[in-house]
């Protein structure tokens, strides 16, 4: 609790300082390579027939996704908090990266805790984290997953309060976290909306992301709560609802407590934690940034889910169409542009976040399509 | 009405004695063997049993009892069947006994229905780890009207602020955890624990019992000397897997030690 109140003195210190604030604006510009593009993706759209789809590029942040907006962010303020230490959980790999390239800019030292099978399906960012000077630290218990890594992140945090920080991944946890990762992530949709109004001289009708913990969704949907917009928030459905293996929390969950913070919660009767599945690791996760549920509650933001097929095979459409490799996560997002486009009219626009670029994805996706390479 | 925790903390500073507290995992690896232990501990003179509750993301304790946690969830064992548990116990033993469960099965329980059944089970006293006291207002209310103790826990690094907080909150006793970290972390003999059990004595004169990574009797002894009771459970739940014929032994060699 008092690591947590004076994270929280430091962050909203940080908001008023002037010098800090400088810094950051200015490596988001020259280090991140901010203000992403906002894409017109023309043969999408017209392969659709419907609604104009615009894809906000965060595939081209550095580290190759939102992720680092956020990393960076924690990692300067763990080094104006004094912490010579900063620590990260991470699924697919791409919030271990971001922090282990925060960790290097800054010149902390790092470790990323990662569950063994997704240090199995991601070997690739293990040696990217180690490249960037990380500590890599395998977690062999529970589901062996992000959830469990973050469990373990966790645990050293209490053992190593005084000289460690955790950089938390996504929009979830205890307080401050929900709402400092916000507001870090919240720079994707104040560059969206300043974007859309330069080319379309309007706001866009629908705004749709992808929902793990739910860090790059409220980060595009935040500036455009008061707008009036239509914003969807897509979630992993995995091999269907009714098959019990997916990460579908609003279709799939109930209300409960976990990891610090009240959400939606895949557990069973007796409150222990369900497994998940998604074929996408960044939204293999149990719970949901509690702002979610609060913002589906005001009739906000509403849910849905994508299956592992349905993200599939938008994952190969936008490649195909635009030469744009989506990541799996983003492509649950693309989905559910596919299902709704053809069905608006073509003075509609759609925003659809890409959140990150598929590279990471290419050789799991050969493998579930049986290509040796 | 006055709690068994409190009454056996009572009767054992009349004494000038200290408090033995055991932790098992109820049901590594079955209900049956932990009903067992619970008799023999309270044979070779422990004064309060804590049980914990399996959970699929024990995030406070270390790899001992994270092990022993999915050892008791797959032999199938709930927190309802820990009551039930509880209550068949007290068919036999009127040891006190206090529940170490984390909030989420509680949460899905219903906090009410938790404190009314475990009560009338017979569980004395109950410690949420992930709960701090500034979430806790409604559990401490339904709690009061029943008499379940509520313990909460103080760490090395609590303000004075925390410590008066946590100090109001609990009831039966404070649970002061050793170190910064996990259950089974290692433990600093360096009097550091004698300074803050007796800066959190200058806020409160209820029981302050120590726990987390108290393993030989050696560190046992030393530590029943600032507190008013010891709390031991990784080196209990690791022999009761590793070597449980010695077990006994060991738990002798606690008692002998926490005078």
């Amino acid at each position: 609790m008092p690591a947590l109140k004076e994270l929280e003195e430091a962050f909203f210190q940080s908001k008023k300082d002037k010098e800090f604030q400088k810094e950051l604006s200015h490596l988001q510009k020259t280090y991140i390579g901010r203000p992403t593009p906002l894409y017109f993706a023309r043969r999408f759209t017209e392969y659709l027939g419907g609604a104009k789809i615009y894809l906000k590029r965060e595939d081209l942040a550095h580290t190759g996704a939102h992720k680092i907006n956020n990393a960076l962010g924690q990692a300067l303020l763990a080094k104006k908090m004094g912490k010579r230490r900063v620590i990260a959980e991470t699924g697919a790999g791409q919030h271990g990266v971001a922090t282990a390239t925060g960790a290097a800019l800054v010149g902390l030292e790092c470790e990323i805790y990662m569950g063994t099978e997704d240090m199995k399906r991601q070997a690739l960012n293990v040696f990217r984290m180690r490249l960037l000077g990380a500590k890599v630290t395998e977690v062999p218990v529970g589901s062996q997953t992000l959830k469990d890594a973050i469990n373990e992140a966790l645990r050293d945090w209490t053992t190593n309060v005084r000289t460690t920080h955790y950089i938390l991944g996504t929009v979830f946890g205890p307080h401050p976290f929900p709402v400092m990762v916000r507001d870090f992530q919240s720079v994707i949709g104040k560059e969206a909306k300043k974007q859309i109004l330069d080319t379309e001289g309007r706001l866009p009708d629908y705004l749709i992301a992808c929902v793990g913990g739910g860090s790059n969704a409220i980060g595009l949907f935040h500036a455009f709560l008061k707008e009036g917009i239509k914003m969807i928030g897509v979630e992993a459905g995995g091999e269907g609802i009714e098959t019990g293996r997916h990460a579908a929390r609003f279709a799939g969950g109930s209300l409960g407590v976990f990891q610090g913070c009240k959400s939606y919660l895949l557990q069973d009767d007796d409150g222990n934690v369900l497994g998940t599945h998604s074929v996408s690791a960044g939204l293999d996760y149990a719970s949901i940034g509690p702002e979610h549920p609060y913002l589906r509650d005001k009739g906000l933001i509403q849910y849905t889910y994508a299956t592992d097929d349905e993200a599939l095979a938008a994952f190969e459409l936008l490649s195909r169409t635009e030469g744009i490799t989506p990541a799996l996560e983003s492509a649950h997002a693309l989905a559910e542009v596919v299902k709704r486009a053809p069905k608006l009219s073509q003075k509609e626009v759609i925003i659809v976040n890409l959140s990150g670029r598929g590279d990471k994805d290419v050789q799991h996706v050969a493998r579930i399509k049986g290509i040796k390479l | 009405m006055i709690s068994r925790i409190r009454e056996t903390f009572k009767e054992l500073k009349k004494k000038g004695k200290k408090a033995f507290i055991p932790y098992f995992m109820a049901g590594d690896p079955s209900l049956e063997s932990t009903k067992d232990i619970v008799q023999m501990i309270e044979e070779c003179g422990a004064d309060i049993v804590e049980l914990g509750v399996p959970f699929t993301d024990p995030l406070a304790d270390g790899p001992t009892i994270q092990r022993a946690s999915e050892r008791a969830l797959n032999a199938g064992v709930t927190l309802k069947k820990v009551i039930a548990f509880v209550k068949n116990l007290r068919q036999n033993t009127q040891i006190p006994v206090v529940l170490m469960t984390y909030y989420n099965p509680v949460f899905k329980y219903g906090e009410e229905h938790f404190v009314r059944d475990a009560k009338d089970a017979g569980v004395d006293g109950v410690i949420i780890p992930d709960l701090p006291p500034d979430e806790a207002g409604s559990l401490i209310r339904s709690s009061r009207k029943t008499s379940l103790d509520t313990v909460f826990l103080l760490a090395p690094t609590s303000t004075p602020e925390r410590i008066k907080k946590v100090a109001k909150a609990s009831r039966g006793f404070i649970y002061y955890v050793s170190v910064t970290g996990i259950t089974g972390s290692r433990l600093l003999l360096d009097g550091s624990i004698e300074t803050l059990v007796s800066e959190i004595r200058k806020y409160t004169d209820k029981p302050i019992a120590v726990g987390f990574g108290v393993s030989t009797p050696e560190e046992a002894s030393a530590v029943s000397k600032v507190s008013d009771g010891v709390i031991v459970g990784s080196a209990i739940v690791k022999r009761l897997h590793e070597s449980p014929d010695d077990l006994k032994r060991y738990i002798i060699s606690l008692r002998e030690a926490i005078q």
